[in-house]
């Protein structure tokens, strides 16, 4: 339970440390955020990497600035920044319900956007919110900046679209258009482990009927799921529980085998998300006006 | 670039240094080269809490940090709780009296814990006391004797509200 050798550095720019990523070589050097998840992998030798390169510490990553009627979030800011921040509660509600769900205060203290989105993983919160909320997540790398679609960013299990030499260095989550009503759920077997499964989902009221439904749920595939046939199912349609329990059961039907493990069998995380996605649905219409 | 290099850091108020590898924990460099062995290592992998110290006044899990990472931090562990004259904090106090305590293993992480807690939100509720408590695991004590203990701590240091979170 001790890391193997490696080497470390610190650099004092993002731009120090795009050069130092083009310098390695692929797969020999891994990039420091929060290290809430990296260091459990170092620890258990999971993760052997010959240079860590530290960007915890670059304060240009770390900020929550209003972007026209959205937010753009620096990388580095930690869980705990977002959680305590103001503009985040009053703009991007979504946001903010999902971030006290991930871990506790000790580890939302260390881990940040930034690294919870370039980690990936299939169960966490944050690629949920970016999927949901339309965000773009900006890239740095040796030629340069690019903006990409969270639906484009997210590949598969672990596994984004950043090249090796590439650092995320910011998350642009869009405005909740008025009226738009949101719902955040998950299941996790003691508060604050990772979820189980969960279901993000927004909509709209337009005339008495569903518009523009965004339903993605995470910890049921290898990677968080925008799930188009509910959302069209409900599209058009007046707000009503059945509806909402057609779309639940049309999301299970059409998503692929969940994974089984020894916290749920498949059948039992594509239970959790027809239950999730239709208590979502019916939280989210009664936000939304 | 992998050999021990010298850290320094402000530990419970006294200006410390030792030598670190970069691999080296800040669990490990407390422990094994500042010598404060009441920071405990538990599952080293984030889950346990037992290493739980103060970050520049925020509680953090010292088996996720590198000892590298916190050169020029100032860092609280539990042996900068008591006063030097051997007088426990209130919240030691609190849990002395509260039973908050068994076995003993898991509480420097705990103290931690709510000391952070207690510092930004000094009448918390059941609720946030159990979204910090949670982050922590004790399997001897149960935690209801821990909750009351916070609670008895809050009151202690003037803040607290009573044990139904009222």
């Amino acid at each position: 339970m001790k890391p193997a050798r490696f080497d470390y550095a610190a650099p004092g720019s993002l731009a120090e440390a795009v050069t130092l990523l083009a310098q390695s070589g692929e797969d020999e050097a891994k990039i420091l955020a929060g290290g809430q998840s990296l260091m459990p992998l170092l620890n258990m030798r999971l993760a052997r990497p010959q240079l860590l390169v530290d960007v915890s510490g670059l304060a240009e990553l770390d900020y929550i600035r209003e972007q026209g009627a959205g937010l753009a979030i620096g990388a580095m800011t930690t869980k705990r920044a977002l959680e305590q921040s103001e503009l985040v509660k009053r703009r991007q509600p979504l946001l903010h319900a999902a971030t006290v769900l991930i871990g506790h205060p000790q580890i939302r203290n260390r881990g940040t956007i930034g690294g919870s989105m370039a980690q990936a993983d299939p169960a966490a919160e944050y690629p949920a919110v970016a999927l949901a909320m339309d965000a773009e997540l900006v890239v740095q790398g040796p030629d340069g900046e690019r903006c990409i679609k969270a639906e484009d960013f997210f590949v598969t299990y672990l596994t984004t679209a950043l090249e090796p030499a590439e650092i995320l260095s910011e998350v642009r989550v869009p405005e909740l258009p008025a009226g738009t009503g949101w719902s955040f759920r998950e299941v996790a077997r003691r508060h604050g482990d990772f979820a189980v499964a969960g279901a993000a989902v927004t909509l709209r009221l337009e005339a008495g009927r569903c518009a523009d439904t965004r339903i993605v749920v995470f910890g049921v595939g290898d990677r968080a799921l925008r799930v188009d046939e509910a959302e069209q199912l409900v599209d058009g349609e007046a707000p009503t529980s059945g509806l909402f329990e057609r779309a639940g059961t049309k999301l299970s039907e059409v998503i692929e085998e969940p994974l089984s493990d020894l916290h749920a069998s498949a059948d039992y995380r594509r239970d959790l998300a027809r239950v999730l996605t239709q208590r979502g649905l019916a939280e989210a219409a009664s936000r939304a006006s | 670039m992998t050999m021990a290099r010298q850290v320094r850091m402000t530990v419970n108020g006294a200006a410390c240094e030792g030598l670190a590898e970069p691999r080296t924990t800040l669990a490990d460099f407390l422990r094994g080269e500042l010598e404060l062995t009441g920071t405990h290592v538990g599952c080293e992998h984030g889950v346990c809490g037992v290493c739980t110290v103060l970050l520049d006044g925020r509680a953090i899990r010292s088996c996720l940090m590198l000892a590298v990472q916190a050169d020029g931090a100032d860092v609280t562990t539990v042996e900068g709780l008591a006063e030097p004259d051997g007088k426990l904090h209130p919240i030691q106090e609190a849990f002395v009296e509260e039973h908050g305590l068994q076995c003993g293993y898991c509480t420097p992480g705990f103290l931690m814990a709510i000391c952070e807690l207690l510092e930004s939100n000094p009448s918390p509720s059941d609720e946030e006391i159990k979204d910090v408590l949670g982050g922590q695991i004790c399997r001897c004590t149960g935690y209801q004797s821990i909750l009351r203990s916070v609670h008895s701590a809050a009151a202690k240091l003037g803040g607290g509200r009573s044990a139904t979170g009222a």
